[in-house]
């Protein structure tokens, strides 16, 4: 079954300087029991995404077409605020880049977890067991002690695993997770990639992945999709986008990353050019401006083009682009 | 050109009082030290890379380095001059010659100034109005690579990596001898980051800049750093040419946060040397070695008794029992 | 985050930007009802002169008491004198003050602030006493204690509002500059050799002074009503100057027969308590939307 299936998708933001266009027809796909990770650079389009997903549009934020299907019924763009509230939290769960996000600075760690499960009928007693349970599953040493603590009491690390618990801890069907790692070092960083990869195959929840740390999708995602300025250029297994990418933006953007150089470049890559302003979208193909394979054909915006599997690019030149990596 | 080193700091120590009067007097112990006797020199030219965890003192180091931060005690000499003797002009030329970057390239640009005013800042601190302020504005722009229209805009107009090119044309306006950069990329997409690094490579080749670079990004510092030195507690643990610690760590800390990096290949084995446990607090600084707490190779001696710091190969390091040379970490972890 | 970020860019530079402010004012409802009554009053006020066709303090005792009529718009007092004329230069003395108080009160709080908040620790401790002591003094006791000291008199009424004034503007200057004094571009310009002065008034002034302008608009109806209150207990304005407190008081005394001297001391009041407030809040809203919302 698909847990979330966004079809078609686009958002518009109404600013003083002109409408923007934020999200244009956005297609993915999160199957049950996947982890599908989203990369992309400043300005892609994944913060309104997931704030699209959740309800969370910014006031002057409207969706103009499309729909996002959650477990195949509900379209969460026509719910009302209540069973939206009734679906945030419970069945679809977040944990964000700074997990004080999550916390309430005055209130102990148990106490946040025994209210998470309002809706549950359980005991007090019983509501704390599982708070334990689910804090021991994220490896807090000592669990039943801490229940008691206060956020500040715990570290860095510690606290975005007990918002990854608090998270979890109504078994969520899909877990959105925005940049958890990005302000944490890099061993925690693994850490808690590791952790993830342990609780979602525990639990068996899909996972939509945000970051923009291209080695952090490779180890943690089976499947992966690639945004660029509002737009889903590329999706597919992570073995295929990573092995093959067919995209131009993705190439460019793989061969970018300072982890794929094994020693000292006197000249590193770059993507020449700037992201396009999304008040005046071009035309065609999103990309264009910035491609070497650009033709008359971009002038169009091209379909999304199956290359082999479930793996599709939004390139109209998706057959030159194969073979040796850019 | 002197045959002293262009920086040289020895045995520095940082101390951060916490707590109040009252734990003062309830006998606790009120100071931290964030750095705590670090020693290294910074020849001309030379790019040198500090890296750590956060809280393990890098940034501290670097603002003891620029005077922003006193340092408790050891010394700091630059082009051969004690900073503590110098008096206030002192300071002031002092500051044209090492220049700061700091972490948040919009937030370290003042939010009210427009990028002329920000650029032209360092003339009007150092009274050089001989030069004509606009040009020097777009000679400033054009190094950094933005376009001259760029001088009307505000920070928050601009991106992150527009705002850190700013924040390099700021640093190098008044040709600087060393540039201390803290997390120069960090927040930069990669693709931002490669120009930085670009940008900053060249300006050193070209000014024959020094640069000290603080960053957390091991990726960053192969491709800038001539020398590194990995920190813990406020302590070098390692020291040496970047290329030969990437080759073969050999204090088990540098390992791990070798191996602790992702890396953009899905079928690629981690062998990672996990590392147990949070960073020991300053307050409770483990004995002995101070990172037995979390070592995987750990022995009796490693909590008793403090490792001397001894040289091998081109690299200083402080443990009792250094990974070998020949073998990759991860392999000695294999077979212990 | 990022997205959001290029969402809300604002299209060009702040200041520049007094066309969309005054077009958003005009907006709301409230807002542009605000900016219409202070406009009135502060149009009255200065030209209040040539407006009334009476001096203010002219006494005609063959007229007391008189009603509203066309002679006189708005009626005359005890002594005769025209009360529309007295309502203008009234609102003229009111303003004078308010505006006056607020602006010698922002002067005051901002230096203190800035020093309080950049300077030593034993100052800003020192500061801090001060404006404890100073506020949890009540306005009225601080009033009657000056006027007996000085007497009753428009200087008196502006000395008392700006100390009262000056801790509150002070503390909230002094919060914001101990936030930006490590922030790092004030570290940036530090490191770059920038003197004290140059980062007080080029990198944290401007940055702190937005909100305390706000709530400075904020408290011109405060200010204008203190003023009132004294005066009505004959503790401000010395008559014969008109004042909109001593007004009421004239008319307190005779509500009974002349309900009208009331009714002119009193509506100009409201009137600009709730031009300002109305042209304060909108003022709030545009240039910090959060606040609006959380509440």
């Amino acid at each position: 079954m698909t847990i979330l299936d966004v079809k078609d998708l686009s958002v518009d933001f109404v600013t003083e300087t002109g409408t923007l266009q934020a999200l244009r027809k956005v297609n993915l796909a999160v199957p049950a029991n996947r982890i599908v990770g989203v990369v992309g650079e400043s300005g892609c389009g994944k913060s309104t995404l997931i704030n699209t997903v959740l309800g969370l549009l910014a006031e002057n934020g409207a969706v103009t077409s499309g729909e996002i299907l959650f477990e195949g019924q509900s379209d969460l763009v026509h719910l009302d605020a209540n069973g939206m509230r009734a679906l945030r939290g419970q069945k679809i769960a977040t944990v964000f880049q700074d997990p004080m996000g999550a916390l309430n600075p005055v209130l102990s760690v148990g106490r946040q977890m025994r209210d998470i499960q309002y809706r549950s009928a359980l005991s007090r007693k019983e509501k704390d067991a599982r708070s334990i349970e689910m804090l021991r599953k994220v490896r807090i040493p000592d669990p039943e002690r801490r229940l008691a603590q206060f956020p500040h009491e715990f570290s860095g690390g510690m606290k975005q695993r007990i918002a990854i618990a608090m998270a979890l801890l109504m078994q969520p069907s899909l877990l959105i997770a925005d940049e958890p790692t990005t302000a944490l070092d890099a061993t925690l960083e693994v850490a808690i990639i590791e952790l993830l990869k342990d609780l979602q195959q525990q639990i068996g929840c899909s996972v939509l992945f945000i970051s923009h740390h291209l080695g952090v999708i490779a180890e943690l995602c089976d499947d992966m999709i690639v945004m660029y300025a509002g737009e889903v250029v590329e999706h597919g297994s992570t073995r295929d986008i990573f092995h093959n990418a067919r995209h131009p933006y993705t190439k460019k953007l793989l061969a970018c990353d300072p982890a794929r150089l094994s020693r000292r470049e006197p000249q590193l890559p770059t993507i020449p050019g700037t992201l396009p302003d999304l008040r005046d979208r071009p035309k065609g193909c999103i990309f264009q401006a910035r491609c070497e394979f650009t033709d008359e054909a971009c002038a169009e915006m091209p379909p999304d083009i199956p290359v082999g599997g479930a793996h599709v690019t939004r390139c109209w030149h998706a057959g030159k682009t194969t073979g040796a990596r850019a | 050109m002197t045959t002293e080193p262009l920086l040289a700091v020895s045995n520095l120590r940082v101390r951060f009082r916490i707590g109040g009067v009252i734990s003062a007097l309830a006998g606790r112990l009120t100071e931290i030290e964030a750095v705590a006797g670090v020693g290294f020199t910074l020849e001309r030219g030379q790019t040198l890379a500090l890296v750590g965890e956060s809280g393990s003192g890098k940034t501290t180091l670097a603002r003891a380095v620029n005077g922003l931060q006193p340092a408790a005690s050891g010394s700091i000499r630059f082009e051969g001059r004690e900073l503590g003797n110098f008096s206030n002009a002192g300071w002031k030329s002092l500051r044209r010659k090492i220049s700061m970057m700091f972490q948040d390239p919009v937030g370290s640009l003042s939010p009210r100034l427009s990028v002329r005013s920000l650029l032209a800042e360092p003339f009007a601190i150092h009274g050089l109005s001989g030069r004509s302020l606009n040009a020097e504005v777009e000679r400033l722009l054009a190094l950094v690579g933005l376009p001259r229209d760029f001088a009307d805009r505000y920070p928050h107009q601009l991106s992150g990596g527009q705002a850190r090119r700013v924040g390099v044309a700021r640093a190098v306006a008044l040709d600087p001898v060393l540039i201390i950069a803290d997390e120069p990329t960090a927040g930069l997409d990669v693709s931002i980051q490669g120009e930085v690094l670009n940008l900053l490579n060249s300006l050193r080749d070209r000014m024959g800049l020094s640069m000290l670079i603080i960053t957390h990004n091991l990726h960053v510092v192969r491709q800038i750093a001539d020398r590194m030195a990995v920190m813990y507690l406020g302590r070098f643990v390692e020291e040496g040419e970047t290329e030969a610690i990437f080759q073969a760590p050999r204090h088990p800390y540098t390992a791990a946060l070798l191996s602790a990096n992702p890396e953009p290949d899905p079928d690629k084995v981690h062998n990672r040397i996990a590392l147990p446990a949070d960073v020991p607090s300053l307050l409770d600084r483990p004995s002995g070695c101070e990172f037995h707490t979390r070592c995987p190779f750990a022995q009796d001696i490693c909590a008793g008794q403090v490792p001397a710091s001894s040289a091998l190969g081109t690299s200083r390091l402080t443990c009792h029992f250094p990974l070998d040379a020949g073998t990759r970490a991860v392999k000695t972890i294999a077979t212990t | 985050m990022s997205d959001q970020a290029l969402v809300n860019q604002p299209p060009r530079r702040r200041f520049a930007a007094i066309g969309p402010i005054f077009r958003r004012i005009v907006r709301e409802p409230l807002g542009a009802f605000g900016l219409i009554l202070v406009v009135i009053v502060v149009f009255s006020a200065l030209f209040a002169d040539v407006i009334a066709s009476y001096p203010p303090t002219k006494l005609s005792p063959a007229e007391r008491f008189a009603p509203a009529s066309f002679q006189h718009l708005l009626g005359t007092d005890h002594l005769g004198r025209d009360l529309f004329s007295r309502v203008l230069h009234g609102g003229r003395i009111a303003l004078a003050i308010a505006l006056g108080a607020t602006g010698l009160s922002l002067a005051g709080g901002i230096l203190l602030g800035l020093i309080a908040g950049y300077g030593p620790r034993w100052l800003d401790n020192l500061l801090l006493l001060l404006f404890d002591a100073i506020k949890s003094f009540p306005t009225v006791m601080l009033a009657l204690a000056l006027v007996t000291l000085t007497g009753p008199s428009l200087l008196a009424v502006l000395a008392v509002v700006v100390l009262v004034n000056v801790p509150g503007y002070a503390r909230i200057i002094r919060t914001q500059t101990l936030v930006l004094k490590s922030a790092e571009h004030v570290m940036a310009a530090r490191s770059m050799g920038a003197g004290t002065a140059r980062i007080l008034a080029v990198h944290i002034l401007p940055n702190v002074i937005g909100p305390i302008l706000i709530l400075a608009s904020m408290d011109i109806p405060v200010v204008v009503a203190i003023e009132a209150g004294l005066s009505f207990l004959g503790l401000g304005v010395r008559p014969p100057l008109p004042s909109w407190g001593a007004i009421l008081n004239d008319g307190f005394v005779n509500i009974r027969d002349s309900y009208w001297i009331v009714v002119a001391g009193g509506v100009p009041i409201i009137l600009t308590t709730l031009g300002f407030t109305f042209l304060g809040e909108t003022l709030r809203d545009v240039f910090d939307p959060r606040l609006k919302r959380r509440q």
